[in-house]
């Protein structure tokens, strides 16, 4: 019983950590904001630096803005 | 190229943008793809300042992507051009349209400045002395 229950517990174990790691990934992606300056330099502030945290609503204010919310 | 006609080519050939507006660095909203586009450029202008004092130099770009969508800014001297997304946009080709239309929008008062003018020509003075 136990052999038989070992895969399945591995499987599981494996599907929940792909989609630990896919949430990760794609939210780390989805919520930041870039900055390009007039010298060149870029400036990526992600969800959870200070500056994000003040920006990121900002954002979503002017997405509510532009469709009407 | 007007600004109304600069925002009409924009969102005829990114399908990506789903609102733009243009507007100048006091936030005078010279065209807008929204039926009223103040409160957007507001909501543009309070993002943009916060992103300078996020960071000292001059802002030429700005995209902002969160779970909802994406604001991207460019600006080009005093002129604006400001615009949204779905999420996940392709990203370059977004900055590459936005500048595109800012660019034409621009070139409106160069056009307006200096008209061609067509000379008119003279008529053959040998016409005259025949008779």
């Amino acid at each position: 019983m136990r052999r038989r229950l070992l895969p399945l517990l591995a499987l599981l174990g494996a599907w929940a950590a792909g989609i630990a790691l896919l949430r990760r990934t794609a939210g780390g992606r989805r919520e930041r904001v870039d900055l390009y300056f007039e010298d060149g330099s870029m400036q990526s502030l992600s969800n959870g630096a200070p500056d994000a945290a003040r920006l990121l609503p900002l954002a979503r204010a002017a997405l509510n803005a532009a469709r009407g919310g | 190229m007007t600004a109304e006609q600069a925002l009409s080519d924009l969102t005829e050939i990114s399908s990506q943008v789903e609102a733009a507006a243009l507007f100048d660095a006091k936030g005078k909203v010279a065209a807008s793809t929204l039926a009223d586009g103040e409160p957007f450029v507001r909501a543009v202008q309070d993002l943009l300042a916060a992103a300078a004092e996020a960071r000292q130099g001059s802002l030429n770009q700005l995209e902002a992507s969160t779970g909802e969508g994406s604001v991207f800014v460019v600006r080009d001297g005093d002129s604006y051009i400001a615009a949204t997304t779905a999420p996940e946009p392709t990203v370059a080709l977004v900055f590459y349209d936005l500048k595109t239309a800012l660019r034409a929008a621009a070139s409106e008062p160069a056009a307006k400045k200096a008209p061609r003018r067509r000379t008119p020509k003279k008529k053959p003075e040998a016409d005259g002395d025949a008779t």
